[in-house]
């Protein structure tokens, strides 16, 4: 008889708030069994991809870096998801949101416009994502178009628009025809908090939309909204919460957070406009989104995960000759196993044919 | 004509439970219940909403499994696995919701239902010998998406009797039917049972169950509290069997409301969104202060999308077409109708009327009245949701938790007893309540009519939407029938006859017409 899965009752919360951290540790067993497969020192790997990174201030640094944003992202990610809006674009929406942060920043280059600059671009960049994930919002609420789609293939424009823009009209000058804009002045640089490393004023920014988000929903109306909207679509009718008003503000919020990350990579590690601005970041983010629950707190947990992945695997390939596509198996990996470990909780494997009935 | 019904002494039960307990988490849902069955009997299984009717039918017909207890099928020890084998054992049920697929046709509905491979023009015979030796109209070419209900109800009881069960289950069989069906259904019920077929029926209405059965087992608690036979009893005696208490049923005097109109419909006509819905044909409706209006009909006769457009839900296609106090407000949205004095009780509880994962405290916010301040600057005043949840609680005997309960943990009659104090308590001057105690049990039903009797005093009008006629006789002032879209004149209560307004359900508007100038 094939296993079938049976409801087991009643999930605690706590349990839903310890799923991630079993998915944690069992991706990490699979992975040093992956590694020992591989025919390299499992636990020495491990220590190398997961510790190692935390044991200078460098690394520490370099975390919050790369965490600053997946958790802008996810955060944003999030509030959709919430409402099941599937926002997918968040990389579209990252890319043209630098796109337009980087634009500013080349357009003052050279000339001394002192404090305004940086404000602007930070504007500039989440208008940028704004109105990207606007396409899609538009195609739904207009069309019925399925956002998931529209907003997937947007990311590719966003992509090719960026290529354009550095091989051609952005190019830097003096660059030796490589494919990059300028680097940004100073004044169109997030300003670094710790000396010595590349930590910069986006992480606080991270950190105050994380809060905000929690707050939104928890406390505010409009994430209650969200809730119902997601939870029981019918419900929302009935309390007169406009579907189409939801997606808007759902898919222009999330964009808006993406495109800030954008530009806040440009404007922080980058300080320059390149082919690719993001290691997939606005793909990751769907993962850390998931893993931290959909909630803002364990948002920022989950990115803080995620993010010593991804600077491992820049390195490890190096020190441990490891594949670089280590990362994405690793991330792959996470995203997998906390699904596996979700239905777990919530249900059991049964063999036998007699029980089976009984769902 | 129950001469089968008493058996010889030497005749072993068709079913014997003995003893069988089921345990949920939180609750005991069937604590040591003995039921015996003999074959040719219509029995009766009663009692409120929770007292463990539904469990215990679910273990006869294997989709649960008792913790303890036995079960014998006649005479022999056995054990119920699973439903595939309680068929096999000749155990059919007709479920209260039927599982039909709308666009494929009565025999692909009826072959996909059944456990053995019949080829489809011999089931397409057999269905028609089925139907003809049980009075059951069908034809299985026919589609479902166009039958009515009852229509449904018999491919439902079909695909059993094709199974030639020797025990039938039937759950609330008659909640969507109309009396002319009702009446119909019992015919064929009765010739099963002098067939030597055994029936377990399970229904909230006691007098069709003192019409139809000729033994009763009353459960209480997931207890079995009596035995009787319900021809002896009244239906107001074994309805305090159920609840063990005194039944307080609620009356009515009818009124001829002379206040102003409060909520009106001008020759309203809609088209259906989807192939499923109905479009509304040149409605009008008018609404008095202190009245209660009944719409009586079938269900999927338009009663959902009538709803809709009443609330705002649907924007009317013409502002002029919906009026609240004399303003057009048919371009307006449910939250500007609900400032207006407008609540809505809705045909679903969870999922429209209740967030089921939410908390009580936070489904107060699902109607929200600016003047309760549960939302300031836009954020929720937490304080405020918790303490009105917690009045709503009590001042309605609501069986829950706290404020703080999920909605899903309420049950059925308790969350709509909530719903209904969370839109009464903010003293609307408009009140729509559809279906509002459908699957109701008979104390939380009376306890929910007592609440709509005593708004409609206090000058909120009131529109019933309802597909119990019971009930609309109790409560409505005027009633009118909705059917195909179309809702016939109003007809003051003590003019009409729940035969007349059966009539009326089943769309026979002239036929009705005729017979009461026969009665006159």
């Amino acid at each position: 008889m094939w296993p079938r899965l049976e409801p087991r009752g009643e999930t605690s919360r706590l349990m839903l708030w310890l799923t991630p951290l079993i998915a944690v540790v069992v991706t990490v067993a699979v992975g040093a069994a992956l590694f020992a497969v591989l025919g390299f020192a499992p636990l020495a790997t491990l220590y190398a991809f997961f510790v190692e990174p935390l044991t200078t201030g460098y690394g520490i640094a370099e975390v919050a870096v790369k965490a600053t944003p997946l958790a802008l992202i996810a955060v944003g990610l999030a509030l959709g998801y919430r409402a099941n809006v599937w926002n997918i674009g968040a990389e579209g929406q990252l890319t043209i949101g630098a796109i337009c942060g980087g634009g500013v920043a080349l357009a003052f280059w050279g000339e001394d416009a002192g404090a305004i600059v940086l404000p602007l671009m930070l504007v500039a960049g989440t208008l940028g994502g704004m109105a990207w994930a606007a396409i899609p919002a538009f195609l739904r609420t207009r069309f019925n178009a399925n956002e998931i789609l529209t907003s997937l293939m947007l990311v590719y424009v966003a992509t090719l628009l960026l290529n354009y823009l550095v091989h051609g009209p952005w190019r830097d000058p003096e660059g030796y025809n490589f494919p990059q804009s300028r680097l940004f002045g100073p004044e169109a640089t997030l300003p670094i908090i710790w000396e010595g490393t590349r930590l910069h004023i986006g992480i606080l920014i991270a950190l105050a939309v994380a809060v905000g988000g929690w707050v939104l929903l928890a406390r505010g109306h409009l994430g209650y909204q969200i809730k119902v909207l997601g939870l029981a679509p019918r419900a929302a009718r009935y309390a007169g919460f406009s579907r189409d008003r939801l997606i808007w503000l759902t898919m222009i919020g999330s964009g808006a957070l993406a495109g800030l990350a954008g530009v806040i990579e440009v404007a922080g590690p980058l300080g320059q406009l390149m082919p690719s601005v993001s290691p997939g970041y606005g793909f990751t983010a769907i993962i850390v989104a998931f893993l931290g629950r959909l909630h803002p707190a364990g948002i920022v947990g989950a990115a803080v995960l995620v993010a010593l992945s991804y600077i491992r695997g820049e390195t490890a390939q190096i020190t441990l000759r490891v594949p670089l596509a280590v990362v994405g198996v690793f991330q792959g990996l996470l995203l997998f196993v906390l699904l596996a470990v979700d239905v777990l909780v919530r249900y059991r494997i049964r063999f036998r044919a007699d029980e089976a009935a009984a769902a | 004509m129950n001469r089968s019904s008493v058996p010889r002494p030497e005749t072993p039960p068709r079913l014997r439970l003995e003893g069988i307990t089921k345990r949920f988490p939180g609750c005991l849902a069937n604590d040591h219940v003995d039921l015996s069955l003999m074959p040719g009997e219509i029995h009766a299984l009663l009692g409120e909403n929770g007292a463990g009717k539904s469990t215990l039918v679910k273990i006869v017909y294997g989709m649960l499994r008792a913790d303890r207890g036995r079960i014998f099928w006649e005479g022999a020890e056995t054990e119920i696995h699973n439903p595939m084998l309680a068929r096999r054992l000749g155990i059919g049920m007709v479920f209260q919701h039927f599982s039909l697929f709308e666009s494929l046709s009565v025999a692909e509905n009826i072959a996909l239902g059944i456990d053995e491979r019949i080829a489809p023009a011999r089931l397409v015979d057999r269905i028609g010998e089925v139907s003809a030796r049980y009075g059951l109209d069908l034809d299985p070419r026919r589609h479902v998406y166009s039958l009515s209900v009852g229509e449904r109800q018999r491919i439902e009881i079909v695909r059993c009797l094709l199974q030639e069960p020797r025990l039938l289950i039937m759950d609330e069989p008659t909640s969507v039917l109309t009396p002319q069906e009702v009446e119909r259904l019992f015919e064929t019920l009765r010739r099963l049972r002098d067939e030597g077929c055994t029936i377990l029926y399970i229904s909230h209405k006691l007098d069709e169950i003192r019409d139809l059965c000729a033994r009763a087992t009353v459960l209480r608690a997931g207890r079995v509290v009596s035995a009787c036979d319900p021809r002896e009893k009244s239906a107001r005696e074994l309805a305090e069997m159920m609840i063990g208490g005194d039944l307080a049923e609620p009356t009515r005097e009818p009124v001829v409301a002379s206040g102003p109109s409060l909520l009106e419909l001008r020759a309203l006509s809609t088209r259906a969104q989807g192939p499923f819905d109905t479009s509304l044909k040149n409605v009008n409706l008018e609404l008095r202060a202190g009245e209660i209006v009944g719409i009586a009909g079938v269900a999927g006769n338009g009663q959902s999308e009538l709803v809709a457009y009443l609330s705002g839900e649907e924007r009317a296609p013409d502002a002029e077409c919906v009026r609240i106090d004399g303003a057009p407000v048919g371009d307006d949205g449910p939250a500007a109708r609900r400032a207006r004095g407008l609540a809505l009780v809705p045909e679903g509880r969870l999922g429209q009327g209740a967030v089921g994962e939410m908390t009580l405290a936070e489904n107060t916010l699902l109607s929200e009245h600016a003047e309760r301040g549960l939302v300031r600057h836009g954020f929720i005043q937490a304080a405020r949701t918790t303490d009105l949840a917690r009045r709503i609680i009590d001042a309605y005997k609501v069986v829950a938790k706290g404020p703080r309960a999920e909605a899903r943990s309420l049950s059925g009659g308790n969350l709509q007893k909530f719903i209904i104090g969370r839109e009464v308590l903010g003293e609307p001057r408009i009140l729509i309540a559809a279906a509002p105690t459908w699957g109701v049990d008979a104390g939380a039903a009376a306890a929910i009519h007592q609440e709509l009797i005593a708004l409609a005093r206090r000058g909120t009008a009131i529109l019933v939407i309802s597909q119990d006629l019971d009930e609309l006789f109790v409560l409505c002032d005027r009633l009118m029938v909705m059917f195909h879209g179309k809702l016939s004149h109003s007809v003051a209560r003590g003019d009409t006859t729940t035969e007349e307004v059966g009539l009326l359900m089943g769309g026979l508007f002239e036929t009705a017409r005729d017979a009461r100038a026969d009665v006159a």
